[in-house]
């Protein structure tokens, strides 16, 4: 540990969460149209993933960018490695690579990317980061 | 406020060899397609680090609300 237990529990959540999304707001209420599609897209592979709203304090982003050396989010990482923003997760997705990095198989046809966010019931159960960290 | 032809010259002499185009309706949102051979066998990431380069620290997300990107192998 370091003395720096925000950046911890960010890099912690990181590598404890095969795919993660650090966005505005969340899956089902996001604050931002890049990070509405991100997490579009990722809705729309059907896979799992974490989601961190980064809104309720802003030392989340500081953190989080001097983590990853990318500066605006949305992020998506999996595996412990970052994807992307929002304009390289849309790409991906299109081009059936998201699928690819997911562990999925890569859609018969290119899928549309979805305008809109759909809610989806299941997500993971809520990451204990979300709670250090507001 | 940065205009979208400031952040095209800027991105342009961050990136050698690169055309560079910047639209905003605003100078608040931008949006930027960027070719570059520099970018040829470089990672789509390290392509957007190369163009976030061109920015000052704490601009992407301030003063530049939002920049989407696609960069390109010409």
């Amino acid at each position: 540990m370091s003395d720096n237990p925000l950046r911890d529990a960010i890099a912690e959540a990181i590598k404890d969460n095969k795919v993660i999304l650090f966005m505005k707001g969340t899956p089902e209420q996001p604050m931002c149209g890049f990070s509405a599609r991100a997490a579009g897209a990722l809705q729309e592979t059907g896979v799992a993933f974490a989601a961190v709203d980064i809104l309720p304090d802003p030392r989340i982003r500081q953190e989080l960018s001097a983590i990853s050396n990318w500066p605006t989010t949305p992020q998506l990482f999996i595996d412990g490695e970052l994807v992307g923003g929002s304009d390289i997760v849309l790409e991906m997705f299109e081009s059936g690579e998201l699928h690819e990095a997911l562990g999925l198989d890569r859609p018969a046809a290119a899928p549309e990317a979805p305008a809109v966010p759909q809610a989806t019931p299941a997500q993971p159960a809520p990451l204990g980061i979300e709670n250090n960290l507001s | 406020m940065p205009t979208p032809e400031e952040l095209k010259q800027r991105i342009e002499a961050a990136i050698p060899g690169a055309v560079a185009e910047v639209e905003s309706p605003d100078n608040v949102h931008f949006s930027a397609v960027v070719r570059a051979t520099a970018f040829d066998g470089v990672s789509r990431i390290q392509q957007h680090r190369m163009v976030y380069d061109a920015f000052e620290p704490g601009e992407l997300g301030g003063a530049v609300h939002a920049l989407q990107l696609k960069t390109e192998v010409p």
